[in-house]
């Protein structure tokens, strides 16, 4: 039968058994204290790793997606990567501030916001919707709608067509063609309203129209 | 409605964006106006077009371990600049021995001992009878992390077909019940193949399908006989889930689709599937 010993601690702190078997060994208040600090930062620490588990739980299924969007914005594979690696980080450090439940829509937002700063930093033509005029004012004969229809399974032709637009239209037909995104999450992305998205939409397909016509007239 | 108003609300139409009153609006136009009309099947096959012309373009192994480990890396500086590591060492050689806490102060373990078997007396008698909500929040994570699962490791499938007289069989053979397995292709939503899983603490059969480019994973098992019918949607993590229970079976469908295109899906697969 093991002979019971009274314990000072155990005694004062009958409540934190758990704690004053951890403590009793500090002979001194200041060394208790430090006991404490160290222990709170490895719960930081638990913390941490946690977090990080939780993070890719949440984003690294999007990274496909977030690869996607930044390679049709920079149409350049190392910029594209770089910016979602970039997106990433940006994403964990404000992990603590995302409370919705569309984590590839926020994710994007991100993605889309770095790569723009990239475009912004290496003055990007493309990036406003006016700079097309005289580069594609051509004085060839432009193709029909039928015959445009008759393309519909040239993907190069397609794909040609997608890269020549603005930014701000190669985003919204990826958002949406690829993507399957609402015009309300496209619309939390891009910072519109929902009567944009549809406006700005139907004016980028109706530029994809124009360029696939022109292309297909060249080939005539 | 005339032409002008209609043009310009076709991309909303075609997207399915409008409200129903506008919609049909729209409609009415088209019937009435051979011009529009025309003009919506053209613009629709060109929409239809851009989405299957062109290319994906997907995260590469390399860019999937490089912001992994960029990650990795974030967390360490981070406890490093708290000066965590640091004070890790420190801890583990100040580290008292191990004491037995039952030696010093056996009223308390004593004490703590009872707490725990009173409040699974407790859980165990009074919490079924709420039907503990926190089963399903515990299944749907399970959910979540065999579909996350099932798509980063690109073991999608165990047997990938879209013939359901392949998949079938096969997860027959697998468990100890016969899962109802229909291919939806001509509804766009192809069968892609069957997977086993384990969920709930039983074998269960997964079916893969695809909808467009994303994967719905269609978990299905018996139902209990207090198997409540109804169905329960649910979003976590960006993925959502839906529920339901027929006569036979448990069904949990997720996906990282909408909620509207999840519940078609539901929708398409109990008409498909044979009934008795």
């Amino acid at each position: 039968m093991p002979r019971y010993v009274p314990n000072k601690i155990a005694m004062a702190l009958p409540l934190k058994t758990a704690d004053a078997s951890q403590t009793e060994d500090f002979e001194s208040d200041s060394k208790i204290v430090k006991f404490v600090v160290l222990k709170k930062h490895e719960e930081q620490d638990a913390t941490q790793e946690h977090e990080l588990a939780s993070f890719e739980e949440t984003m690294l299924p999007h990274m496909d997606a977030a690869h996607n969007l930044a390679k049709w914005l920079l149409r350049n594979e190392e910029d594209a990567q770089d910016v979602v690696q970039e997106a990433y980080l940006r994403a964990f450090k404000s992990f603590g501030g995302f409370h919705g439940s569309n984590g590839r829509a926020w994710l994007l937002t991100i993605v889309r916001n770095t790569s723009y700063t990239l475009l912004k930093k290496n003055k990007a033509v493309d990036l406003t919707t006016t700079f097309d005029e005289e580069v594609h004012a051509t004085g060839h004969e432009s193709a029909g709608p039928v015959t445009i229809l008759e393309h519909a399974e040239d993907t190069e032709l397609i794909r040609g067509a997608v890269d020549e637009l603005p930014a701000e239209f190669r985003e919204i037909l990826i958002l949406r063609h690829q993507e399957d995104l609402s015009y309300k999450e496209i619309g939390e992305i891009l910072k519109v309203p929902t009567g944009t998205v549809m406006s700005r939409l139907a004016r980028a397909r109706a530029k994809l129209r124009e360029y696939l016509a022109t292309r297909i007239g060249k080939e005539i | 409605m005339n032409c002008e108003q209609a043009i310009k609300l076709m991309d909303g139409y075609l997207d399915g964006e409008l409200d129903p009153i506008t919609s049909q609006a729209i409609e009415q136009h088209l019937r009435d106006c051979g011009h529009c009309d025309q003009a919506y099947k053209t613009h629709g096959s060109l929409i239809h077009a851009i989405g299957n012309a062109t290319p994906y373009f997907k995260a590469s192994a390399e860019l999937r371990e490089r912001i992994q480990s960029s990650l990795r890396d974030e967390t360490t500086e981070h406890a490093v600049r708290n000066g965590v590591r640091g004070a890790q060492v420190l801890l583990h050689k100040r580290q008292p021995e191990p004491r037995s806490i039952l030696w010093e102060a056996p009223w308390n373990w004593l004490g703590l001992a009872a707490a725990i078997i009173l409040t699974a007396i407790i859980a165990l008698n009074v919490v079924p009878r709420f039907q503990r909500p926190g089963a399903d929040q515990f299944l749907a994570t399970q959910l979540i992390a065999s579909h996350v699962r099932s798509l980063m490791a690109s073991h999608l499938t165990d047997v990938a077909s879209s013939d359901q007289h392949t998949v079938k069989p096969w997860l027959d053979t697998k468990l100890d019940f016969a899962p109802p397995v229909v291919d939806l292709s001509s509804e766009g939503c192809p069968l892609i193949g069957g997977r086993l899983d384990y969920l709930d603490n039983r074998p269960v059969a997964a079916l893969i399908y695809q909808r467009r480019r994303h994967f719905i994973n269609l978990f299905v098992w018996p139902a209990g006989s207090d198997a409540a019918g109804g169905t329960k949607a649910m979003t976590r993590q960006g993925y959502q889930l839906l529920h339901w229970v027929d006569s036979d079976f448990n069904y949990w469908a997720i996906s990282d689709i909408n909620d509207k295109d999840l519940q078609e899906f539901k929708q398409l697969f109990q008409e498909q599937i044979p009934h008795h």
